[in-house]
Formats: C-alpha cells, sequence, structure tokens
C-alpha cells in the first residue's frame, strides 16, 4: 500500500510539474494582458505533433524536444503579433471569439497534415526501462519528465525574482499601468512573454506525448486543467502557477488511484462501483470550489 | 409608418414563414431537412438563453453546455425510469438546471472578469466528468432514448410536431426576453451592465440580480437540452463538454451580444455554415476559424450590428 | 432622540496604516455636516465604512438606533444612507430620465421589488413623475432625452446629485461634489447643496474651504484617522489644533 501511494506520488509530482509548464505561460498572458486565451492547448497539442514528427524524423527524442519548442515558440511569436496583440485592448467577449477560432483552425490544421490518427512518440531507448527506486521499480523515464519539470520550474523562478525581465513581469501582473509608466517596453515584452508560454506549452506537449496519446482535441483537456491551476493558485502569479499545479496534479492523481479503493472500504461495493470514479474525476473541481470560497482570489493573488 | 411598426411586420412575416417551413419542404421532397431546421430552432433557443446571461446581464458565463446538456440527460434518465411524459420531464429538466445553475452561480458569482469565465468553465467540466463516469449515463456513448417524449395531445413521433413545438418555445422565450427587456427587472439589468458600482450605491442587490438573471438562462437551456434529447434520439457527453459551450458563446459572439436575434442569427450563421461547408470539404471549422477571426478583426459588434439590428 | 449617525472608535487598517484609527463622530438629524482634513487624513475611507463599501476592523456604526457596521452596502442604502462617488459614476449610455428612473424604481419600500419582470417599467408612471420632478429640482429638467454620457461635466455631476436624492435617504453622503469643477459649475453645485440644508441630513467632504464654512452646520476634522474637533464653523476656524494640522494656511477664509 506504501509503495502503491509512493508511486502514485511520484506520478502526480509528474503530471503537476507538466501542468505547470502549462499553465505557467497562461497565468502570466492573463494576468498581465487580462485576456483569455483559449488557444493555449493548442499550442501544447501543436507542440507535441511537432515533436513527435520531428523524433520521427530524426530518430533523437532530444531533437523532437528542441524543434517543438523553437517550432511552437516562432507561431506563438507570429501569433502574437499579428493576433493577439489586437485583442489585449478588446473586451473578454472578443477574445473568447477569436482563441476560440483559433482552436477551431488548429484542430483541423493539425488533421490536414497528419491526419486524423493519433501519432505514436516513444521515449528515448535509453530511458525506455525502469529504474530501482526505494525498493521499488519506477519508469525511467517518468523520472527524466520529473527532473526537467523540477530544473524549468527553478530556472523561471530564477529568472521572474531574480532578473530585470523578472521585476517588469511581477510589476506588470500586479499592476500594468505602473510597468509601462517605468518605461517597459511593454509590446516586446508582451511578445517574448507569449513565445516563452508557447514553447514551454510545447515541451509539455513532447514530454507527455509518450505517456498519453498524441492526438487532435488533446489540447482541450489540458486547457481546462490548466485554468483550475491558474485559479487556485492566483492569475498572474508564478508560484501560485506552480503550488497550484503540484496541487492539481496530486490530487488528480490519488483520487483516481486510491478513492476507488477507499469508498470500497467505507460503503456497499456497488455504491462505491458508481460514485469511486465520478468522485475522483472531480476531486479537483472540489478542491477548485473549496478554495474559492474561502479564497476567491486564489491562494496566491497577483494584484492586491 | 414606424420603423416599430415595420420591425412587427417583418417579426410576423419571418414567423410566418417559420411555421410554413416543413410543409414546403415536404411538398419539395426535402424532408431530411425537416431534422436540420428543427437542430437550428434548438440551438438558437440554447444560444439565446446564453446571450440572455451575456448580453443583457453582463456576465460572460463560459458553462452553458453543462446546462444545455444536463437538460438532455435528465429527460433520458427520467425515460429510463419510466416517465415518457413531456409534461413532466421538461419542467423537470428546466429545475435541475435552474438548480445546477443556482449553485454554480452563486460561488461564481463572488468572482469577475477572466476569473468569472474560468470559474464557470470549471464547474460545467465538473458536470461533464461527473456524468461520463457514471455507468448507468452510459459513460462515452451517451444516454439514448427509448422514444421520443409523449406531448398529449401533441404527437411528437412526428418531425414536424417537433419541429412546431421548438418553434413556439423559441418564439415564445423572444417574445417573453422583449417583455423582460423593458420590465423594471430588465431596466435594472440595463443599469447594472453599465455601471455595477453605481447599482450597489442606489441599493440594488447585485449579486441577486445577476443569480436570478444566470438562473433564468440557465433554465430555459435546460428545456433546449430536452428538446435536443427528443430530436438527437439520446444524450451525449459531447452536448455537455466545454468545447460546446465555447460554440454556444460563439453563436452569440458572432450573431450580436445583448441583441434580441443575437442568438437566433447566430446559431443560424454558425449551423449553416457547418452545414454548407460539409458538403464540400472534411476541414468546415478551419474556414470557420478564419471567418470566426474576420468577424473579430472587423465587424466587432457581430451579424445584427452588420445588418444594423438594434431591437432589443 | 440621539444623533441619526453616531460612530464610535471606528478603525480600519490597509497593510501597516490605519486609515481610520479610531474614528468618533456624531451627526445630527438635519445638519449639513462637513468633514475635512489633510490629504491622506482618511476621508474618503470613512465614507466607504459609513456606506457600506469596506468593513470596519473594530469600532460601532450606529445609524437611527441601529449597529449598521457589517450590513452590505444596499442594505444601508434600504435604511436610508445613500453616498456619491468623488469620480462621476452615472449609467454613461442610458437617458438622463432612466438614470433617475432607476434610483426612484430602487426604492422598495414604495414601489416593492426590483425583480419584476412582466409590466413594461415605462407603464410606472408616478416612478417617472418623480424621476422628472428630480431632474426639474437639479435643473436638469431640459436635458431629460440625452444620453447621459452627453452632457457636460457640471451636469453630470448634478445628474448624481438627483440619483442620490431619488433613493430618499435619511443620511447623504457626498464625497468631493465639486470634484474637477469649474468656479460657475462649483457655485451651481453650492446652491444646489444649500437649497437642502435643513430639509436633508448630509455628510459633506470637500476641499473648496469657501464653500465647507458656508454651507455647514457642524465641520469634523479628521486628522490621521482621527477627528480632532467636532464643532460650529467660528469654533473650528479658530482652534488652534485645526491651525496647526494645516500649519496655519488653507483654513483661514
Amino acid at each position: 500500500m506504501t509503495q502503491l501511494v509512493l508511486e502514485q506520488l511520484l506520478n502526480g509530482l509528474q503530471f503537476g510539474l507538466m501542468l505547470f509548464l502549462i499553465a505557467s505561460g497562461l497565468t502570466l498572458v492573463f494576468g498581465i494582458m487580462d485576456m483569455i486565451n483559449l488557444s493555449h492547448g493548442s499550442l501544447y497539442m501543436g507542440g507535441a505533433y511537432l515533436g513527435a514528427a520531428a523524433a520521427q524524423a530524426s530518430g533523437s527524442f532530444v531533437i523532437g524536444l528542441c524543434a517543438a519548442m523553437l517550432g511552437m515558440a516562432v507561431i506563438g511569436i507570429v501569433l502574437e503579433l499579428l493576433l493577439l496583440r489586437r485583442l489585449y485592448l478588446r473586451d473578454h467577449l472578443a477574445q473568447v471569439l477569436a482563441t476560440f477560432a483559433l482552436i477551431l483552425i488548429a484542430n483541423d490544421l493539425v488533421r490536414m497534415i497528419w491526419g486524423p490518427q493519433p501519432l505514436m512518440l516513444n521515449p528515448p531507448a535509453a530511458l525506455a526501462g525502469p529504474v530501482e527506486l526505494f525498493g521499488f521499480s519506477y519508469p525511467a523515464y517518468r523520472l527524466l519528465i520529473i527532473a526537467i519539470g523540477l530544473a524549468v520550474a527553478l530556472l523561471l523562478y530564477l529568472l521572474v525574482s531574480h532578473t530585470r525581465v523578472g521585476m517588469w513581469v511581477r510589476a506588470g501582473a500586479a499592476n500594468r499601468t505602473m510597468a509601462e509608466c517605468m518605461g517597459v517596453d511593454v509590446r516586446w515584452l508582451f511578445t517574448g512573454l507569449f513565445a516563452l508560454g508557447a514553447a514551454l506549452a510545447a515541451a509539455a506537449g513532447t514530454l507527455l506525448g509518450p505517456l498519453l496519446a498524441v492526438q487532435v482535441g488533446m489540447g482541450e483537456n489540458i486547457l481546462i486543467l490548466a485554468f483550475v491551476v491558474i485559479v487556485i493558485g492566483g492569475i498572474g502569479s508564478i508560484r501560485g502557477a506552480l503550488v497550484g499545479a503540484l496541487l492539481v496534479g496530486v490530487v488528480d492523481t490519488l483520487g483516481r488511484a486510491l478513492l476507488p479503493t477507499l469508498l470500497r472500504a467505507v460503503s456497499a461495493p456497488e455504491v462505491a462501483g458508481h460514485l469511486g470514479p465520478a468522485l475522483a474525476s472531480i476531486m479537483i473541481y472540489l478542491l477548485m470550489a473549496a478554495i474559492l470560497f474561502w479564497r476567491p482570489q486564489g491562494l496566491f493573488p497577483a494584484r492586491a | 409608418m414606424t420603423p416599430a411598426r415595420r420591425g412587427n411586420l417583418v417579426e410576423a412575416g419571418v414567423l410566418l414563414a417559420a411555421i410554413a417551413l416543413p410543409l414546403i419542404l415536404e411538398a419539395l421532397g426535402e424532408d431530411f431537412y425537416i431534422g436540420f431546421a428543427t437542430r437550428l430552432l434548438i440551438f438558437a433557443l440554447a444560444a439565446t438563453s446564453l446571450n440572455f446571461i451575456v448580453g443583457y446581464g453582463g456576465m460572460v458565463a463560459f458553462g452553458h453546455a453543462a446546462f444545455f446538456g444536463g437538460g438532455a440527460y435528465v429527460v433520458a434518465f427520467l425515460m429510463q425510469a419510466g416517465i415518457f411524459s413531456a409534461w413532466i420531464a421538461w419542467p423537470l429538466a428546466v429545475l435541475a438546471a435552474g438548480v445546477a445553475a443556482l449553485a454554480i452561480g452563486a460561488l461564481s458569482l463572488r468572482t469577475r472578469g477572466v476569473y468569472f469565465i474560468m470559474i464557470t468553465l470549471a464547474f460545467a467540466q465538473m458536470i461533464y466528468y461527473s456524468i461520463v463516469s457514471l455507468q448507468s449515463a452510459g459513460g462515452d456513448d451517451g444516454l439514448p432514448l427509448e422514444q421520443r417524449s409523449t406531448l398529449a395531445p401533441f404527437d411528437l413521433a412526428s418531425d414536424t410536431t417537433l419541429y412546431w413545438v421548438a418553434l413556439a418555445t423559441l418564439a415564445a422565450c423572444l417574445i417573453a426576453l422583449k417583455r423582460l427587456a423593458h420590465s423594471r427587472y430588465g431596466r435594472a439589468l440595463a443599469g447594472l451592465r453599465q455601471n455595477e458600482q453605481r447599482m450597489e450605491a442606489l441599493g440594488y442587490p447585485v449579486d441577486r440580480l445577476k443569480l436570478v438573471c444566470f438562473v433564468i438562462g440557465a433554465g430555459v437551456a435546460g428545456l433546449a437540452g430536452a428538446l435536443l434529447a427528443n430530436q438527437n434520439g439520446m444524450a451525449s457527453p459531447t452536448q455537455l463538454y466545454w468545447t460546446q459551450s465555447g460554440m454556444l458563446l460563439v453563436m452569440v459572439i458572432l450573431g450580436g451580444v445583448g441583441q434580441r436575434y443575437g442568438g437566433v442569427l447566430g446559431a443560424l450563421a454558425l449551423l449553416g455554415l457547418e452545414e454548407a461547408l460539409g458538403l464540400t470539404t472534411e476541414y468546415a471549422h478551419f474556414y470557420i476559424g478564419l471567418a470566426l477571426l474576420a468577424v473579430v478583426l472587423f465587424a466587432p459588434r457581430g451579424l445584427a450590428g452588420l445588418a444594423g439590428l438594434r431591437a432589443r | 432622540m440621539g444623533a441619526l449617525l453616531e460612530i464610535s472608535g471606528l478603525k480600519r487598517h490597509f497593510g501597516g496604516l490605519w486609515a481610520a484609527n479610531g474614528v468618533d463622530l456624531a451627526i445630527e438629524r438635519g445638519e449639513i455636516h462637513a468633514l475635512i482634513g489633510p490629504n491622506g487624513a482618511g476621508k474618503t475611507t470613512l465614507i466607504h465604512l459609513i456606506s457600506g463599501a469596506l468593513r470596519p476592523d473594530a469600532g460601532r456604526i450606529v445609524f437611527a438606533g441601529a449597529d449598521i457596521g457589517q450590513h452590505n452596502m444596499h442594505a444601508r442604502v434600504a435604511l436610508g444612507i445613500t453616498r456619491s462617488y468623488q469620480i462621476t459614476q452615472i449609467f454613461p449610455h442610458l437617458p438622463v430620465l432612466e438614470n433617475v428612473r432607476l434610483a426612484v424604481q430602487s426604492r422598495r419600500r414604495d414601489w416593492g421589488s426590483s425583480f419584476r419582470m412582466c409590466r413594461p417599467a415605462s407603464a410606472d408612471f408616478r416612478m417617472l413623475a418623480e424621476a422628472e420632478e428630480w431632474l426639474g429640482r437639479v435643473g436638469l429638467a431640459e436635458a431629460a432625452g440625452q444620453l447621459a454620457a452627453d452632457l457636460a461635466h457640471g451636469q453630470q455631476r448634478a445628474l448624481e446629485l438627483a440619483m442620490a436624492l431619488a433613493t430618499r435617504p435619511q443620511l447623504l453622503l457626498l464625497d468631493e461634489p465639486m470634484a474637477g469643477m469649474g468656479p460657475e459649475e462649483s457655485a451651481h453645485m453650492a446652491a444646489l447643496i444649500a437649497s437642502l440644508k435643513g430639509a436633508q441630513t448630509i455628510l459633506l467632504v470637500e476641499h473648496d474651504m469657501d464653500i465647507v464654512f458656508r454651507l455647514a452646520d457642524r465641520i469634523s476634522v479628521l486628522v490621521a484617522g482621527r477627528v480632532i474637533v467636532s464643532a460650529a464653523p467660528d469654533v473650528v476656524r479658530n482652534h488652534p489644533d485645526v491651525r496647526r494640522a494645516y500649519l496655519g494656511d488653507e483654513v483661514a477664509p
């Protein structure tokens, strides 16, 4: 039992860190530009497809990962310059319409290029097997994801809290007008932020590729999870995104793995059989509702 | 002739044409399109109910699929339990959607702006996942209806009758919407949309005004869902998924936010485009996406704005 | 019968700053009571606390005998406290008359609920008539049909006053009603407020000392989150603490 819990905790940590990669870029876009961006999930999907295709073509997972991040960063820049930049000052409805349109376009574009079948993406051969860990075996690839996730989280933290660019970003999230007054060239800052967010989402897409299916619609599921993360953590806060992502990752993974068993122990089997999966799948939403009830601004609100 | 008189005449004309439509289609031997037209009416109803929340109540709610799809599931569940009468099942669909909206709205209205959008979205996903993971709800396959609801003395088994029932429901809702917009409550909502702080300072119970609007919109969406289950012969999880909420919201924005016919125009345009493009290409959504981008950039007030329709 | 509004020991802090640090204040029925003090003394915070936009950390707010410290804003309006804002708060894209009609409609005790959904609001003739009357009182009868956004700044402030009056408050809180006005508009607003004298209890926050000393029955001076004096204008004018607080200038008209 302890071993199962430990393994699921690691899985939760791994999923949470990937959610953080997706949510970190998104929360800054929300926080600083006060812009709702539904197409972030499409960047994640696009990254997974680019990564899978490049890895297949080159035979190297690392090349696939780099190609995905670079490619989506470029696409992110183009999108920001051509479209999103015009939306920052529009109302939320216009932003919803435009970014929802991007989802429709992205899904069909992917189907045009790669067809309707899911793509296969294999983990690097060296990491395909398990490793021994605290007396049980755990997939080496998942450990790698955890390591990369932690490294990126640390880098982002250093970037936001210890550099001049990071100071601008924090100032922008807390008070956009003030950031403009400080003489920050916010337009290029936004473009750069958006590209960074796209690259991180693409990284998550490629890294999760071997674990989940690379298919059309994968972005829509993950987008809502990223929203839950952001709402829990507080819009515009990187720290909040990290805490929220880990909470969501662990609660979701542990809930799915353990809740049905726990319910079976305390209630009739047919009730547990019915209720268990349903309850497990909505655990994170209940968590979000509870947090909202006590702290409507999330755990770490960026704006005072 | 005053513009108001002319508007009434146009409305009456469109209504007459809509009533006659199935007879014309039958005469032309194009019965297939009666089903499509019914679908249009049902989505027009759902989009109008969302427009009430977004355009009249000023709340960008992104979880309407929960109430729309939820209404469909209520009808399917009740039929599973042996209740076939629409006179019982449809009001219960409205009630269930309303009660769900009461709970979701009360929590979500503690927040504003982008938060409100994301939270309504997340709660709707919660309803989606709880229904999909119920085995008795058919999981990913959805829940087929044994037959259509019974609506004595009418015979809903006939496609034409179902069409007329959907048309009557939509027309009744549009008339009610017009009355409501000019009532004390509608005027209060108009004030709320423009300056919430001022309304609060005048002593209006702002959150309760909004919550009631949210619940009414959800209830009508539940009714639309009940109709949709009958039209499709099933309740399907795709109607609960958040992209359905997105589609409804797109219809509203496309048609014209806060315009009385915004929802109708948007549903007509989007589903019509989908149907027409579907005849020639596999990738209809690609072109629809491009068209929507064009609307965002070049027609910020939607189709109703383009056509110069200002009727509320 | 006690004062209409009695505040005692009211505290509210933002971070480490006490914007209200034990405020004591009593407002009598029928008086125009001015609240003055240097910038940052906490005048607007006090208005927020009385109107219900903010909740106090400590202390009591007793209005007409009832402790209202934890009531929300619309409950306080229902009891009879209405405020205006420093920055104009109107419904810019509604007609001027509709702005005031909405204020009239808000009085549940006279008309019943605002949740009525069937009858057209325009059929409530008495509401419309009353709204027109209020517009006449502030000199905006001619502008009834215009959009509120199209009014001049001074007219918008007058409209705001009409809206506040139309809720028929027992206590009217006016937060810098002359903010941003030219001399002519200010004079008009001052005359409007003067016309309410005796009939309407008003708490007035205003920077223009000429107007304050001319209109007010009593004046309270707020310094660093406390009321240091609360007295008739002549007493306040010569009070040494007040002169010190203002560094000897400004206060002498």
